[in-house]
């Protein structure tokens, strides 16, 4: 559970400013949706909080202390694509993280540490309903099996954070839902800071606590590389503890198609394709 | 009338049409064999099945001089050399391939290097070889070495560095280092590839073989091959030639079937 801030960040590529002012603030626990139209910085903004990518300007702080510069264990990640190793079977893939941790140099546990590794990840893995599945290879699963185990790799370390890149963007409505059960109930018991970015404005507010969306002010096509895009709105939809919507009027993203409007942003509406 | 393109073969006869070349090729034969032998009863350029089976008897028969049974002798001399050399090319190429592969510094250091070196022709320098490591094993061993490491190097560089960054980023969110990434997801990612590589390889390796064994050795398959060529024993060489096939044919089988065994991940069949 870890607290995030993130201070006046400018994001530059040569000329191309990809954002611009990002201000911040996301607290322990929280679950943050980030949405806005594709292009619009959304992956480089999660490439800055995995230490993949530094601001041009500005800082960004994990519990007070500036963000380390590469990827490490305090953050995990789900990729749309790629996040599971296709040589490793699902219980290997979901072992492999304690594996690494607790085995500097051969990266392999042994007997009793091995045993109890193994029965901690069987729990998760039956968590995640792929307990009856623990000896297969990736490519064997269906999609949402992919990211199910994605998830379930990237918990069991107790990561401080997990992002996610638009983990459920392939997958069918009816899959996506069964998921997103998966993925609240994950993080209500492990209290991981999530952030999240997504296509899909219901899965947004039907799941964060806090819904920001990245936008640009200016849209001209001559002032687009000038001009990077930044945080338009940054909605509470929800308090952390209690998971209940905040009132009545943010209650939206669940079956309201006016969620668009709401926001009061026409392009909002084409975030959601 | 289906189209010739969607007639595919049966599990039988798939045996059958595979066969089926072999058998030509051995009744083509054994007919210009006789023709020649009715033209000629001592011709040698075609000898005989009979004479071939004669000559491979003699050369496993232990030898009146020396008591070695020399076309054991030979088999086993050469298979050492093919041996050592693919083994110490598959050091080279795993350790340089996933050094050039995976670390940005080592690859900018060490690519153009292998680019140019798996270009050098090895048999020209094959001479360099002999001055340098003198006429016995080691230089024939360095020749297969300095043919086939290149090609692996740079095989398994391409294969690692193609490795999506997904895999990469996300093996060090779960804490892994450097080593680890080696360790756990590059190296093991390529293996497969290193098998198939091998597989393409085993060629050429065994054309080092013999040529260095032909310009300088006292033993070994290609050695025994150029000797008696001065004899034209032609039955003595083709029985060689069909054995060193063999051998070649039978290391890639066994190369396939390691590959599925021990990496049964990258066989699967991909979902769409
Ligand atoms: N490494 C890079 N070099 C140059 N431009 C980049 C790079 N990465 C991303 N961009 C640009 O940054 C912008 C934002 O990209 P991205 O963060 O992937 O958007 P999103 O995830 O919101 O769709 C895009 O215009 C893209 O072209
Ligand atoms: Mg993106």
């Amino acid at each position: 559970m870890s607290a995030i801030r993130v201070r006046k960040v400018w994001v530059e590529y040569g000329a191309q400013i990809v954002l611009e002012k990002l201000h911040l603030d996301i607290a322990a626990g929280d679950f943050v949706a980030i949405v806005g139209p594709s292009g619009c910085g959304k992956t480089t903004f999660l490439r800055l909080l995995l230490g993949q990518e530094r601001p041009t300007r500005g800082a960004l702080l994990l519990d007070g202390e500036a963000m380390p510069n590469e990827p490490d264990a305090d953050r995990g990640i789900v990729f749309q694509r790629y996040s599971v190793f296709p040589h490793l079977t699902v219980l290997g893939n979901v072992l492999l993280g304690s594996e690494l941790q607790g085995a500097p140099l051969l990266a392999r546990l042994f007997g009793a540490r091995r045993r109890e590794r193994i029965a901690a990840a069987r729990a998760l893995l039956e968590e995640v309903g792929l307990g009856e599945h623990l000896h297969k290879y990736p490519s064997q699963l269906s999609g949402g099996m992919q990211q199910r185990l994605a998830l379930a790799q990237a918990l069991i370390t107790r990561p401080k954070v997990l992002l996610l890149d638009e983990p459920f963007g392939a997958l069918d409505p009816g899959i996506r839902a069964e998921i997103h059960v998966v993925l609240k109930r994950l993080w209500k018991e492990t209290g991981v800071t999530i952030v999240m970015v997504t296509h899909d404005l219901r899965e947004a507010f039907s799941l964060a606590t806090r819904v920001v969306v990245f936008d640009r002010y200016r849209k001209r096509k001559e002032e687009r590389t000038r001009y990077g895009a930044t945080i338009t709105q940054n909605i509470e939809v929800r308090k952390r503890d209690t998971g209940a919507s905040l009132d009545a009027q943010n209650q939206l993203g669940r079956d309201d198609p006016a969620t668009g409007e709401r926001l009061g942003r026409d392009d909002l509406a084409s975030a959601q394709q | 009338m289906r189209r010739v393109m969607n007639v595919a073969p049966g599990r039988g006869s798939r045996w059958l049409l595979a066969l089926l070349p072999f058998v030509l090729i051995a009744l083509a034969y054994n007919f210009a064999s006789a023709q020649r032998h009715a033209a000629n009863p001592d011709d040698k350029v075609l000898p005989t099945a009979s004479a071939m089976v004669d000559a491979m008897q003699r050369a496993t028969q232990p030898d009146r001089r020396s008591g070695e049974r020399v076309f054991w002798s030979d088999t086993a001399i050469s298979l050492k050399r093919l041996g050592l050399g693919l083994a110490i090319s598959i050091v080279i190429g795993l350790v340089l391939g996933m050094l050039i592969g995976l670390l940005p510094v080592a690859g900018a250091t060490l690519s153009p290097l292998m680019a140019v070196v798996s270009m050098i022709p090895p048999m020209a320098i094959l001479p360099i070889l002999f001055i340098a490591f003198g006429l016995d094993e080691l230089s024939k061993v360095v020749l297969i070495v300095i043919g086939v490491a290149p090609c692996l190097v740079r095989d398994l560089a391409l294969k690692i560095g193609q490795l999506p960054s997904e895999q990469l980023i996300k093996a060090q969110t779960l804490g892994a280092s450097t080593w680890q990434v080696m360790l756990r997801v590059a190296l093991p990612q390529a293996m497969p590839r290193l098998i198939e590589s091998l597989r393409l390889m085993l060629g050429p390796a065994f054309l080092f073989l013999i040529s260095a064994e032909a310009i300088s050795a006292d033993a070994g398959l290609g050695y025994r091959i150029f000797l008696v060529r001065r004899y034209l024993a032609m039955d003595t060489i083709l029985p060689y030639v069909a054995w060193i096939t063999l051998l070649a044919f039978v290391a890639d089988l066994l190369l396939v079937q390691l590959s599925r065994r021990a990496f049964p991940w990258a066989h699967l069949e991909r979902r769409a």
